[in-house]
């Protein structure tokens, strides 16, 4: 399979709204989904569907393997070593308080510290601002540079032997920026924490080796890579993975249980409390095999080159202003085009058929950092073509002149 | 869809000359609100004495619409009692689920087009959600 075609897979892309063919620059959001995907969720339902782990019947079982199966792709996928250092949760979100709630809890104390970057999104800062809050730890940030990528100096300076936790995004959902975590992995070793890492954003769009990073917990989320929305899954290195206490309590996640007392299932199942996400990891397994068979090198190549035509097209907009590193950055390109809004340049490309992100991206103090109460955002994925972003920038030149107009 | 029918000429006109802007130098109390979905703000100012809104002002950021909207409802505010502020807030409310309404002050209804464009009815209630939490503030 190769990228030419790829758009025939996507239903959803072949409509029109408002009378113009839909252009899809918000996969940053969620990505759409391959009919490979729908198939494979339709067919577990319709042939395969039971509850896992617990019936002797053989749709237990097929769904068992269904299940257990899609575990192991991910294995694959990340390069983890095993498949039980693979938790699935309901996605990156999930994930990440699964770490704040059951590691960081037990592990922080009053003086240590939980070192994150200014350029996270809500689910990889409030977790942290909360084990905070409960263990008198303190929250502290890696300063960013002008342009928003972070320097190896600033991160030796503020991870000390008091840093329990570091945690940042491999990919920001607003700047673009790549963040160097195999060196912030190594700083944070040096000074005995550990390093987590929000993988929503770099999942769906690169090659993703956890062992190569050396990073001790990886989240990230399906809907943005091709899957259904609600499974994700949390990568944890198993020698802390064992030690971590369930965070979710029920059915599922147990070994024996008495009156008072119970003991918990080996991993992965112990964080995996109640019946499973079990269509959601299949359509996951279906999507991760989709990728590979492109190639995630294909799909980051083809990207790279979407994105260095948009940033060249959209610098000769008058007056749009472009956030994050002009160089080495992700498939997305945040903007404001002069005092319009951006919820008002969204509405108008809207009507146009284009949909784009507008507002603060789950990011209020990157926001703040870039002086900007809300911003626009395009962001692309294996689907989107050369043509889309002509048609996003004429649309932007259309936005600016009826703003013009209009305000006068 | 068609664009005119949102951004009428009153509503950009607002927009660009916005009326009741800043705040007082003293007197009167203040309401803040958000819209956590999207990032607009607004400080609503407000001074009521013997149950009438005297005057209100407003700071905020936001789009358009949103701050259109706080600069219309601003001026219609004033001299009005508190019930009927509360009535001008339940018309606007009206207004935006589509149905017909007139107003006095008559360029709030440059609006209506908003209801054809569902996402950003939240950035034309903003300010309206302010006077209406400030005015209960002011009746306890």
């Amino acid at each position: 399979m190769n990228l030419s075609g790829i758009r025939e897979y996507f239903p959803v892309l072949n409509q029109e709204i408002n009378g113009h063919p839909l252009v899809y620059l918000d996969s940053a959001a969620t990505s759409q989904k391959p009919v490979q995907v729908l198939e494979a969720v339709k067919r577990y339902y319709e042939m395969d569907n039971a509850n896992v782990h617990r019936g002797v019947h053989t749709l237990g079982s097929r769904a068992t393997d269904a299940y257990e199966g899609a575990r192991d792709k991910v294995r694959g996928f990340l390069n983890a070593r095993h498949p039980e250092e693979i938790i699935f949760t309901r996605g990156t979100t999930t994930a990440l308080n699964l770490v704040a709630a059951s590691y960081a809890r037990a592990v922080c104390r009053e003086g240590d510290e939980i070192v994150i970057t200014p350029m996270e999104h809500h689910s990889n800062l409030i977790p942290w601002q909360q084990v905070a809050r409960v263990t008198g730890a303190t929250l502290k940030y890696i300063p960013l540079q002008p342009d928003g990528t972070m320097t190896l100096e600033d991160a030796e300076a503020t991870i000390t032997s008091n840093t329990k936790i570091v945690s940042a995004t491999y990919v920001s959902n607003v700047l673009g920026v790549i963040n160097p975590i195999k060196e912030l992995a190594a700083i944070a070793h040096r000074n005995g924490a550990v390093m987590v890492v929000d993988g929503a954003q770099s999942t769906p769009h690169m090659k993703v080796d956890v062992q190569d990073l050396d990073c001790d917990f990886y989240a990230f989320s399906g809907h943005k890579m091709c899957a259904p929305t609600g499974i994700g899954a949390l990568y944890g290195k198993k020698e802390l993975l064992e030690k971590m206490e369930p965070v979710e309590f029920g059915g599922e996640m147990i070994d024996h249980v008495d009156l008072h007392e119970s003991t918990w299932k080996e991993l992965p199942w112990r964080f995996e409390g109640g019946t499973p996400i079990i269509a959601g990891a299949v359509g996951l397994g279906a999507a991760i095999d989709f990728l590979s068979e492109i190639g995630m090198d294909a799909i980051a190549e083809h990207e790279h080159r979407l994105t260095a035509y948009a940033m060249d097209r959209m610098s000769e907009i008058e007056d749009l202003v472009i956030y994050g590193p002009r160089e080495h950055r992700a498939g997305l390109v945040t903007f404001n085009l002069g005092d319009i809004h951006a919820h008002d340049v969204s509405t108008v490309l809207d009507t146009k058929g284009i949909a784009i992100r507008a507002g603060h991206h789950c990011c209020q103090p990157l926001m703040r950092w870039l002086k900007a109460s809300s911003t626009a955002r395009a962001s692309f994925y294996l689907y989107n073509t050369e043509d889309e972003i002509d048609r996003l920038v004429s649309a932007l030149n259309q936005t600016k002149e009826f703003f013009d107009h209009a305000i006068g | 869809m068609q664009l005119d029918d949102l951004y009428r000429r009153v509503i950009m006109d607002h927009y660009k000359n916005p009326r009741n802007r800043g705040q007082f130098e003293d007197g009167g109390f203040t309401i803040d609100l958000n819209n956590p979905t999207c990032g607009d703000k607004i400080s609503l100012q407000m001074k009521v004495e013997d149950g009438v809104v005297q005057d209100a002002r407003y700071t905020g950021e936001g789009c358009s619409i949103s701050m259109s909207s706080a600069s219309m409802m601003t001026d219609a505010v004033k001299g009005k009692t508190l019930e009927e502020a509360l009535q001008l807030a339940e018309n606007f409310s009206q207004l935006m689920q589509g149905n017909n309404v007139e107003f006095e002050y008559e360029d709030i209804e440059a609006l209506s087009g908003v209801n054809k464009f569902p996402a950003r009815i939240k950035c034309a209630t903003l300010a309206w959600n302010a006077m209406r939490k400030g005015i209960e503030q002011a009746k306890q």
